[in-house]
């Protein structure tokens, strides 16, 4: 009896979990077969050209995504670019310079905005984000609405409204990452800073350099976020096909075009345009993802290096 | 072991019993399962809902998600019906799995709803109405706008075009009738439930629309007349074929269908944009659900038939208290006799 | 000298202040979403919400026990198809660990946690929707199962490598083959720590709502029929979100209370279950 079981037992260790394990791996590539699959239609007909036109017109099945292109990468970096300082910012709050009592509380809040869906960033932003950008755009002076990177009717659903929320949903991302990052420095980095007369901020320039590669991990997991968040993008940036420098102008994301048409989409040339809209989203962030994991990896599993840089990173600062 | 086999016979039972509660409650429902236009959304939401407590049985879930929506769904068999304000043309049709037929349900009126504050009944034309979302008229106190609302004061400021995101029928009505009455419309952009649009934001659904014009000043959009009413957002009147200025109402549609009646074409695909009559306002259009003329299952055919004929009959009742015109009798007695041709055996 | 002395404490001090103020601007939307979402949504909270259906539109009062019930059924769903795979993976890769093998595993099993949701609907759309013909909570909940199976194997992998090799070594000591030393000893050590990141991978699907809009759809009636659409708190919200109906709006504020409570009280409860367990291991999770 216990001699059958145990083979069980042996039996589920070794094929089952690789029965699961397989399981995992045949999702993951059957995703992208899938993809593959059904978007060849609009790739036999367009190929290249998909991406480099900007006529998005189901009705002469004409599909040029280069409008989605340009207001994904764009609101995504405008969103890294205010991140990112805050990001970091918030990290070495909590690694470097925070009381230990502190710790926990200031960590354990700046996560919970991790927690919260994006549906409700969504809802957040139509009625309390975008009233507040359409006012921010009527006050501003004449002349700056007349700069054509804030020109534009106040509409307030608009890429900025979009980046500002994007950028809020990043932060704990990038921020936890960061700081683990920023933990595995080794401590006699920080010492030898120290002992050499450095300040705290020079310090923590020291750390920062040490820790670069991570932190790099830590914005581009950040940026894989950005590129495909939908919700709460589709519901604040405009949903308009015109791409634009204007950060008050709608515009439209790879995302959004995906959630508001697919089911909707009449022709198998519209359905397959934005499958393959997908499929790019999908072979994006998995290399934006693949490229970051890699980066924290080396970081994180690479304590023991020398501390030879702190010295030089001194004399620099 | 004792314990293992105790557990196994635990979850065994505690599995058979939840099938068995959800095949009881499965038993008694009819669920059918439709979605489409969100013109319609209003009256259709109140139909179901009525039905319902008529027959409790019967579940009919419609999500409205818009007419492009509910011709790709009905294409494909993902739902039993669809629902479009802008009939389906003959490539569509061919593309479906078998014949769809179109049933016409109500009349509506599109109208454009703007949002400048206490400024209310402006007048516009059909060519301005296209210059406007073309984008060759910009603000809201251009000489065209002036001209044709003489002592109105308007205001300097930017016009905001709102337009569907989504495929709509509300948005073929509406690009239906600016292609009729501006030729570079026609040239431009065209007529299609989803066209690509010169300038504007796009609002998802009827819905959509109206939200973000009630939320933006100096916005212009056009919806379904119930969503303007509802919402209490202000709407101008347009200018019809023969030169009068006419706001939407329940009897300037039903002007509108009266001409369309006469010359219904069998399969009731009409348009009735821009039609004759001093009365008649000129951006209105039938709205449709869509069935298979051989549905697969006919249990579900045979309550959906059924449900037909209370909705073309009783149901048009409701119809004028949500701004839709009812159906004329004469259309009501063409479909009758088109609902017999659906197999439901 | 000292006033370049002077000038390095400056900015050292004015950096301080800096992360300090990036914190401050981390917390403020933090504590704007929370207020806002109790403040509009707390009066429209009563027994009605939870028991009464969306009522036609134009008519006040209504619901959203349709949702509610949707989905908790859905997230079900997607928990028992990821839990079998999640930790039977995680279980492979920590065996496993050091081979090429689990290094594939482990890194697909990233891949698949960084793929936007929107990506994960549309597979399920073609891979279950389009071939059956019919939305279903069934699609829904093989959408958020996906999702949530890297989630579930990356803590099953952390978990089982922290427990003391001492403690396999020990059953196999005894006289237990690998396979009864992992399912009766390592993995009973290392469950408590898996059932957390179960909590948590939970908190973070049932927000979800990209990957349902193309599976489960939505109903506006009560169903429990796994194989018709169904309505999910999040898809309502939505859809009233966007809405022009005041009545609608107040259900969607109302809506993401009652989500950002079930939301946040997994996460915070794993989160406290999580420190129980580091004070257990003596830190290092």
């Amino acid at each position: 009896m216990n001699r059958r079981r145990t083979s069980a037992a042996d039996f589920i260790l070794n094929q089952g979990t690789t029965f699961f394990a397989l399981v995992l791996f045949v999702i993951v590539s059957g995703i992208g077969v899938v993809l593959i699959l059904d978007s060849l239609p609009t790739i036999r007909e367009f190929g290249l050209d998909f991406w480099r036109t900007s006529t998005w017109d189901p009705v002469a099945e004409m599909f040029g995504a280069a409008p989605f292109i340009w207001g994904t990468l764009y609101s995504s970096l405008l969103a890294l670019a205010i991140s990112t300082p805050i990001s970091l910012g918030v990290a070495i709050f909590t690694s470097e310079l925070c009381p230990n009592w502190l710790k926990r509380p200031v960590i354990f809040t700046t996560e919970l905005l991790a927690a919260i869906p994006s549906i409700i960033y969504g809802l957040w932003g139509i009625f309390v984000l975008v009233p507040m950008v359409r006012t921010l755009q009527t006050s501003l002076p004449d002349w700056i609405r007349e700069i054509p990177l804030f020109s534009g009717p106040p509409y307030g659903l608009s890429m900025f409204t979009a980046v500002i929320t994007l950028a809020i949903m990043i932060i704990p991302y990038t921020s936890s990452v960061a700081r683990e990052v920023l933990k595995a420095v080794p401590i006699a980095q920080r010492e030898t800073a120290y002992a050499l007369g450095a300040t705290r901020w020079e310090v923590t320039k020291v750390v920062l350099y040490y820790a670069r590669v991570g932190i790099v991990g830590a914005v581009m997991l950040g940026l894989g976020r950005a590129l495909g968040e939908t919700m709460a993008v589709t519901m604040v940036i405009g949903n308009n096909l015109q791409a634009s420098w204007s950060i008050f102008a709608p515009q439209y994301t790879m995302a959004s075009v995906i959630a508001n048409e697919l089911l909707e989409a009449g022709t198998e040339m519209h359905i397959s345009a934005l499958i393959e809209i997908a499929l790019v989203l999908f072979i994006v962030t998995l290399i934006v993802n693949a490229a970051s994991r890699l980066l924290i990896w080396r970081m994180t599993r690479e304590t023991k290096r020398t501390v030879v840089p702190a010295a030089k990173a001194v004399e620099i600062a | 072991m004792k314990q293992t086999r105790h557990w196994t016979r635990r979850t065994f039972f505690a599995v058979a019993l939840v099938v068995t509660l959800s095949a009881a409650a499965w038993a008694q429902k009819v669920q059918i399962n439709g979605g489409g236009a969100t013109f319609p959304y209003p009256i259709y939401s109140k139909w179901f809902s009525e039905y319902n407590k008529m027959h409790p049985g019967i579940q009919i879930n419609y999500q409205s998600q818009g007419s492009g929506f509910g011709i790709q769904q009905i294409q494909k068999q993902t739902v039993f019906f669809g629902a479009t304000d802008g009939p389906m043309n003959n490539d569509q049709l061919a593309a479906a799995l078998g014949k769809v037929m179109h049933f016409p349900t109500v009349l509506g009126a599109v109208v454009p709803v703007y949002n400048l504050g206490s400024t209310s009944d402006l007048k516009f034309t059909g060519p301005l109405l296209a210059d406007i979302f073309l984008g060759k008229v910009t603000k809201w106190n251009d000489p065209a706008i002036a001209k044709v609302n003489p002592g109105v004061s308007l205001p300097n400021t930017d016009i905001s075009v709102v337009h569907r995101s989504d495929g709509s029928g509300t948005t073929y009505i509406w690009v239906d009738y600016l292609s009729k009455v501006s030729p570079q419309w026609k040239q431009k952009v065209g007529v299609a439930t989803s066209v690509n649009w010169p300038i504007g934001l796009g609002g998802k659904g009827n819905e959509g629309v109206t939200g973000v014009v009630k939320q933006t000043p100096g916005a212009i959009g056009y919806v379904e007349l119930i969503y303007a009413l509802q919402n209490k957002i202000a709407y101008g009147s347009v200018q019809n074929a023969d030169g009068q200025f006419v706001k939407a109402s329940v009897e300037s549609v039903t002007a509108a269908a009266a001409a369309a009646a006469a010359q219904m074409p069998a399969d009731f695909r009409v348009s009735i944009t821009n039609a004759p009559g001093k009365t008649t306002y000129p951006i209105a259009s039938f709205t449709w659900i869509l069935l298979y003329e051989n549905p697969k299952d006919k249990a579900m055919a045979k309550t959906f038939v059924e449900f037909m004929k209370w909705a073309l009959t009783d149901g048009q009742k409701f119809a004028p208290d949500l701004g839709y015109a009812p159906l004329p009798e004469a259309v009501v007695k063409l479909e009758m006799d088109a609902l017999k041709k659906i197999r439901v055996q | 000298m000292s006033f370049r002395l002077v000038r390095r404490r400056v900015t050292s001090h004015v950096m301080d202040a800096l992360c300090v103020l990036s914190v401050v601007l981390t917390l403020i939307p933090l504590v704007l979403i929370l207020s806002f979402v109790v403040w509009k949504g707390i009066g429209s909270i009563d027994l009605a919400f939870f028991t009464q259906m969306p009522k036609p539109v134009g008519e006040a009062g209504g619901g959203m026990a349709n949702g509610i019930v949707g989905t908790l059924i859905i997230v079900g769903m997607g928990v028992i198809a990821a839990v079998p795979v999640g930790i039977m993976s995680g279980i492979y890769v920590a065996q496993k660990a050091g081979s090429a093998s689990a290094d594939i595993i482990r890194f697909a099993a990233d891949i698949l946690n960084g793929i936007p949701s929107i990506v994960i609907g549309i597979f399920v759309y073609g891979i279950v929707v389009s071939p059956f013909k019919h939305f279903s909570a069934i699609a829904g909940g093989v959408a958020l199962g996906i999702m949530m199976i890297p989630l579930i194997a990356r803590t099953t992998e952390e978990l089982i490598r922290l427990v003391p090799t001492s403690m396999m070594e020990g059953a196999l000591a005894l006289g237990a083959t690998r396979g009864r030393a992992m399912f009766t000893v390592v993995l009973p050590a290392a469950l408590p720590g898996i059932v957390t990141g179960i909590v948590l991978a939970i908190a973070r699907i049932a927000g979800e709502t990209a990957p349902l809009l193309f599976t489960s759809f939505s109903n506006q009636f009560f169903s429990t029929d796994v194989t018709q659409p169904m309505a999910a708190l999040t898809v309502q919200i939505y859809t009233y979100a966007i809405s022009p109906y005041d009545d609608w709006h107040r259900l969607a504020w109302a809506g993401a209370l009652v989500l950002i409570l079930l939301v946040l009280s997994c996460s915070v409860m794993a989160r406290f279950a999580t420190r129980r367990l580091e004070r257990m291991h003596g830190g290092g999770l």
